[in-house]
């Protein structure tokens, strides 16, 4: 049993490599994105979008592609026609997809794909400007 | 259990022809039903006046109206394969097939008539899809796509007998002018879907004419009629009671609901 020292050390060596993308992060400096964000009140509290406002992309596709239905109510009674581009995304709101949008996903190494199709303001000129 | 196995197996015989009979009989009651049988439901329809549209100038601002609308991409001429139209023209005889004989008048062989999705009854796109990426609309029986649900197998392109979809062979938008969409309020699509036309859903919400109805009918006046075809009040409706007008490959029972005004 002379080789107890080397296979504990082995041992070791594989349960670092092993575990090291669980706690590797904890050593890395990557900064919380510094997000811009836009005067005024969003449709629902900053917390609850912050969370949630993937599943409510989600539901509102179906929504407005398939059920036909336009409006959304928000929590505070307010109505708010169901569109990404005309609402989240209008001037003055999160009109800046590379300040806004792009930082967080950057930052959690997410990539959605809703501007492959969708057209992102600051990414092109206004209508009939090309 | 007073029946015998011979009793048994009479009476499992029956019940399994009557179920083998069902959708034979269900088809028939359809067939009664038939096409354009008037109902509380909205149809939009179309009609297309080929003499009026006969004119190159009103059918290339039709299918601009559209496209510029629709962010539907300009595909190079050597990649015509790859073609991408919502809206275009065909010869009479590729329209009308079955219209078309040894002896039909002159005037009609080459004829450039007006195309797009006929938004059938019945349509077989539909039926084979596999995802429910496209499916009638109950509200207005517009032939809908659901671009984030289509997964790019084409079967409905192979479905549909009048070749109005289109694949998105590759990313659209490297063919869009300086990769900038003409409508930035209207998505673009992504590689791997497919498109068509619309009836320009978008606008009939909004209570406006689909954009080629617009164009044409600016250039011809009555070039092309769009309406409800179950109102019987509707222009299109009377239109199509007091006119005589075709549509394509009858045949086929899909029941479509552009019609056309030889």
């Amino acid at each position: 049993m002379s080789d107890k020292g080397k296979i504990f050390l082995g041992l070791i060596v594989f349960i670092v490599a092993v575990t090291y993308p669980m706690w590797g992060g904890v050593f890395a400096k990557t900064p919380a994105p510094d997000v811009q964000l836009p005067d005024g009140k969003c449709i629902e509290s900053r917390d609850y979008m912050v969370a949630n406002h993937m599943n409510m992309l989600d539901e509102w596709r179906d929504k407005f592609v398939r059920e036909g239905e336009e409006i959304y109510i928000a929590s505070d009674g307010t109505e708010h026609a169901i569109s990404l581009t005309k609402t989240c995304m209008k001037s003055g709101c999160h009109d800046n997809k590379t300040e806004f949008c792009d930082k967080c996903h950057t930052y959690a190494d997410v990539d959605p794909y809703c501007w492959d199709c969708h057209v992102a303001p600051d990414q092109v000129a206004p209508k009939g400007g090309n | 259990m007073d029946d015998s196995r011979r009793d048994f197996l009479k009476k499992a015989s029956i019940a399994s022809l009557g179920i083998a009979a069902l959708p034979v009989l269900s088809a028939g009651v359809r067939a009664v039903s038939g096409h354009g049988a008037a109902t509380d439901s909205i149809q939009w329809g179309m009609v297309i006046d080929v003499q009026k549209c006969d004119n190159k100038a009103l059918a290339d601002a039709a299918q601009k109206a559209c496209h510029t609308e629709h962010n539907v991409p300009a595909v190079p001429a050597d990649l015509k394969d790859e073609e991408i139209k919502w809206i275009w023209t065909e010869a009479f005889q590729n329209v009308f097939p079955e219209q078309a004989h040894a002896r039909m008048a002159h005037k009609l062989h080459d004829k450039q008539v007006v195309v797009l999705c006929n938004h059938c009854d019945r349509p077989s796109c539909v039926r084979v899809c596999p995802t429910k990426a496209t499916w009638k609309r109950k509200s207005d029986g517009i032939v809908m796509m659901d671009m984030h649900r289509c997964i790019g197998c084409r079967f409905c392109m192979a479905a549909c007998p009048f070749g109005a979809r289109s694949f998105n062979y590759s990313d659209p938008r490297k063919f869009m002018d300086t990769e900038k969409p003409a409508n930035t309020l209207y998505p673009t699509r992504s590689m791997g879907v497919v498109e068509k036309c619309t009836f320009c859903a978008d606008r009939i919400r909004e209570g406006r004419q689909p954009a080629c109805v617009e164009a044409a009918n600016a250039i011809v006046p009555g070039a092309m009629v769009f309406g409800n075809v179950n109102d019987p009040e509707s222009e299109i409706y009377k239109y199509l009671t007091e006119n005589h007008t075709l549509v394509r490959q009858l045949n086929l029972g899909t029941g479509p609901n552009v019609y056309y005004k030889l």
